[in-house]
């Protein structure tokens, strides 16, 4: 990939979706360049796994909520901001069809000490997990045979976002 | 008018991404739901879903939420990104 396709991705400052992939180093730049305020920078890449379930995983497909995911995440952002002391938030969310290794998903945050920035990138995860409407389609092999499922929420990570509260 | 849109598993279940609703009579998203179910058999048992989540304006809301002509409505079941 690394093709920009200007017609499925939006752009703010802090939220990005799209369909392209990033560069983690590129990322990292961006949020320590200038920034002489910020000790800690914390960020965190989720990957396409080839296994779920037990089933081996070929590829993912993701689907948003073009408005409402960028309105979710902003929320999500500054509700963060109103619990810990941080500096520089982005988020990426990749959509479209992905292969396995694939990053899906990037949260940086920075802050003056790592607590604040540890804190919050967990919790924006958290609740991007249950609150951003994305949904994953998985193409996987079962009993030798290729077949699509829409993936079901997970409890636990409802459970894991209600600890925040 | 009333904007509904559909999402991944439930708008292949209704082979239905969007669709114009009369506002007439429609106070609020529970409303809305009993409206679509009397649609088809199909309809009705996807409505019937309890874990269905709902969104008025990029809002996750509740089926008490009310909802007025001009409102874009979602329906979509629980997220599975990141």
């Amino acid at each position: 990939m690394g093709n920009q396709d200007s017609s499925t991705s939006s752009q703010s400052a802090e939220i990005s979706i799209q369909t392209a992939d990033y560069s983690l180093a590129d990322e990292v730049a961006l949020l320590e360049q200038g920034n002489l305020t910020d000790g800690a920078v914390v960020t965190f890449t989720g990957r396409v796994r080839n296994n779920n379930n037990g089933n081996t995983v070929t590829t993912l497909t993701l689907e948003h909520y073009p408005g409402m995911t960028e309105k979710s995440l902003a929320k999500i952002i500054l509700q963060a901001r109103e619990r810990w002391n941080i500096g520089r938030v982005k988020v990426i969310h990749r959509v479209g069809e992905l292969n396995i290794g694939d990053q899906i998903v990037f949260v940086g945050v920075t802050s003056k000490h790592r607590q604040d920035a540890f804190a919050a990138n967990e919790f924006i995860m958290d609740y991007l997990k249950v609150k951003a409407p994305f949904w994953k389609k998985e193409r996987i092999i079962s009993e030798g045979q290729s077949a699509e499922s829409w993936l079901d929420a997970k409890d636990s990570d409802t459970d894991k976002a209600e600890l925040w509260s | 008018m009333i904007k509904i849109v559909f999402f991944a598993a439930l708008r292949e279940q209704l082979d239905c991404a969007e669709m114009s609703l009369a506002s007439e009579g429609v106070k609020n998203i529970n409303d809305i739901k009993l409206k679509l179910s009397d649609n088809s058999e199909q309809w009705q048992q996807v409505f019937s879903n309890a874990s269905l989540l709902s969104a008025v304006n990029h809002d996750m809301v509740d089926g008490e939420h009310p909802v007025k002509p001009g409102d874009e409505v979602a329906f979509f079941p629980p997220v599975t990104g990141g």
